[in-house]
């Protein structure tokens, strides 16, 4: 099985997003930035597909440079290789022009399988996986909160993550499978992962390597615009109700003023 | 290894460590047990051999490496770290220090591995911190050795492969001479092991006492081949500083925790209508403790380095072992008394600390015992000044 896994950096979760005010775009350097949480559920799929049925893991991002970081701890987790798009000219890329780039990039990886999370934590899109399989022509599954391939009848089949249950769907290889958080527990690097990592293979690619053009990507011609950004209002303090007998009542009229009921 | 690897390292760490272990704390507690597939990830990130070099399969950090690896592990309950602390340190370092190159090849990468939980069989009932007053011997039967004799409070003896024995071999050497380490494996006909000790703290790290009836083990057992025969307590002395060092970074790693649950609390805990860290006599404590912490900090990176590059392998671990674990001890104490009430209440973090932060100035050698060993090697070299 060739598999190629999808990962970004993102700024960490817990930290205070904020637009950086020269252009809008997601502000990298005031804060920590690391690997999208639940990208860790695609590799380590990506990783016991790996160990059940053999073959390769090959870690694909686009990012400024300092997402290497984010690549290597893919490879120490136990990836084998990486690609890494990065260039100047990517800098404010919308969804569809990032997924223009990665699109042409995973094709000349020719994989049996692409592996994605659900979203990623910075703009929580969520249409990336999408936008992949359309453009690489290949059949897409989502929400997987479980994977099953059969390399030899050439499928893969999951569980779709459902309200009340699961669906079964499978699919031809080659696919794109979109998995969900509750699929599996991704692995923490080991020591000798870690020392490894630095030298699996790593190919860092620019716009012209990569046979885009640098007016297909990036800011100005982004598809999306920011015009404005407004921080999110401080949490207001709660209101209490007291129960007089009529605390159904009470709280069932807050619900109303607020429309969720 | 690279700085940048090592960095990475004690990340995986830390994370692991706050992620997976801190939120199973009660539970640890509350079944004096470590939760299995807390070991397998534990064994599988690489932590039972990070001490022992790589040509072992292990990682081989530097003392200086390892105490800052040893903080992050300090940060949750000491029976996790106690869980792989000793095939990392006194009864891998037996191998390391005393073994032939054949036993090393042979032993130490089921030890690093985790494959092997390792035990370290030297405290007797009369023979603890000083074990120089060793009364389980060793005699020679044919090509092989039968050991008679018991051993106390023996870390992981419930769960050992395989036990690190030291005993008398020649009854007529003096104190310390005449003591030789034998390896010997589980389930091994005479080795028995007692009931688990009821101790005061750190549940789920298990300790019992070691029974050897007759013993009987080849002389492939015997740590360094026929060299190693009366220089056991030798091995003992240099693996015990090493993990005097090893115990002080784990006496701050414990001291940064119960800061930070000091300071959380103090901010939080609200009394007339302020929080209490408002008030300036729960300032003082906090700041005491935390000048404790720096201290400690300070003191056993200092000493890791001069371990590191052979200037003080004696009283350096000494000093750090003894310092850092009366200071965590004060830390503790100040923790509970600034939660007030709810310190003193099971379930609450600092409470179970208070209890698990009092062994470190009992076990791998008493403050009272760290003093002399401080004390006697200055007067030493001082006497050898003079002489």
């Amino acid at each position: 099985m060739n598999i190629v896994v999808t990962v970004k950096q993102v700024p960490d979760t817990w930290a205070e997003k904020k637009l950086d005010a020269s252009d809008r775009t997601t502000d990298r350097k005031s804060v920590d930035n690391v690997m999208n949480e639940m990208d860790e559920y695609g590799v380590e799929e990506a990783l016991r597909i790996k160990e059940a049925h053999g073959g390769e893991v090959t870690v694909v991002t686009m990012g400024p440079q300092k997402a290497v970081e984010t690549i290597r701890k893919a490879l120490s987790m136990g990836a084998d290789k990486a690609v890494h798009l990065t260039d100047d000219a990517l800098h404010g890329s919308d969804a569809l022009q990032t997924s223009k780039a990665l699109a042409k990039v995973i094709a000349t990886l020719s994989p049996d399988l692409v592996i994605t999370a659900t979203e990623a934590s910075d703009a929580r899109g969520g249409v990336m996986g999408a936008l992949l399989a359309e453009r690489l022509g290949l059949p897409q599954l989502t929400l997987a909160r479980k994977v099953t391939v059969d390399p030899a009848a050439g499928t893969v089949q999951i569980e779709r993550q459902a309200d009340n249950g699961y669906a079964l769907v499978e699919a031809s290889l080659p696919a794109v499978v979109g998995v969900v958080e509750k699929i599996n527990e991704p692995r923490y690097p080991s020591f000798k992962g870690i020392m490894a990592a630095k030298k699996k293979p790593l190919t860092t690619l620019g716009v012209g390597e990569a046979g885009l053009d640098a007016s297909e990507v990036g800011l100005a011609s982004a598809g999306s615009k920011v015009d404005d950004a407004e921080p999110r209002p401080p949490r207001q303090s709660g209101t209490i109700v007291k129960d007089e007998g009529d605390g159904g009542a009470k709280i069932a009229e807050f619900l109303a003023t607020q429309k969720l009921i | 290894m690279l700085d940048s690897d090592f960095v990475e390292v004690v990340g995986a760490v830390r994370r692991f460590v706050r992620d997976r272990v801190v939120p199973l704390e009660n539970e640890i507690e509350q079944r004096d047990e470590i939760p299995a597939a807390i070991r397998e990830q534990a064994a599988g990130m690489g932590l039972f051999g990070f001490a022992i070099p790589e040509v072992y399969g292990g990682l081989g950090l530097s003392m200086s490496e390892e105490v800052r690896l040893v903080f992050e592990l300090g940060w949750t309950t000491p029976s996790f770290r106690s869980m792989f602390g000793t095939n990392n340190g006194i009864a891998g370092h037996v191998l390391l220090e005393g073994a032939t190159d054949a036993q090393k090849k042979e032993y130490l990468p089921r030890i690093a591995a985790g494959e092997w939980t390792a035990s370290f069989a030297l405290t007797e009932a009369e023979a603890g911190s000083d074990p120089s007053g060793l009364a389980t011997t060793a005699r020679r039967d044919g090509d092989g050795w039968v050991i008679e004799g018991s051993k106390r409070y023996i870390t992981n003896a419930p769960v050992a492969d395989v036990f690190m024995v030291f005993a008398r071999t020649d009854p007529d050497a003096p104190a310390h001479k005449g003591i030789t380490a034998f390896m010997v494996e589980a389930g091994t006909p005479g080795l028995s092991v007692g009931p688990r000790d009821h101790k005061m703290g750190q549940a789920g790290a298990w300790t019992a006492d070691v029974y050897l009836d007759g013993v009987r083990v080849p002389a492939s057992t015997l740590i360094g081949g026929e060299e190693g025969v009366g220089r056991g307590f030798a091995t003992a002395m240099r693996c015990l500083a090493h993990g005097r060092i090893h115990i002080a970074a784990l006496c701050v790693g414990m001291a940064q925790r119960l800061v930070e649950e000091t300071v959380n609390f103090a901010a939080a805990r609200q009394q007339g209508g302020h929080p209490i860290g408002e008030f300036q006599l729960i300032q003082g404590l906090i700041a005491d403790s935390a000048t404790d912490l720096y201290a400690a900090r300070a003191l056993v990176l200092d000493a890791a380095a001069r371990f590191d590059d052979g200037t003080d392998t004696r009283v350096g671990p000494s000093a750090a072992k003894y310092f850092a674990s009366e200071a965590v001890g004060r830390v503790a104490d100040r923790a509970v008394q600034v939660h007030g009430g709810a310190g003193y209440i099971r379930g609450v973090p600092v409470e179970r600390f208070y209890r698990d932060a009092r062994l470190f100035r009992i076990y791998e050698g008493t403050s009272q015992i760290q003093q002399v060993i401080i004390a006697r090697q200055l007067l030493r070299e001082a006497a050898d000044r003079a002489s």
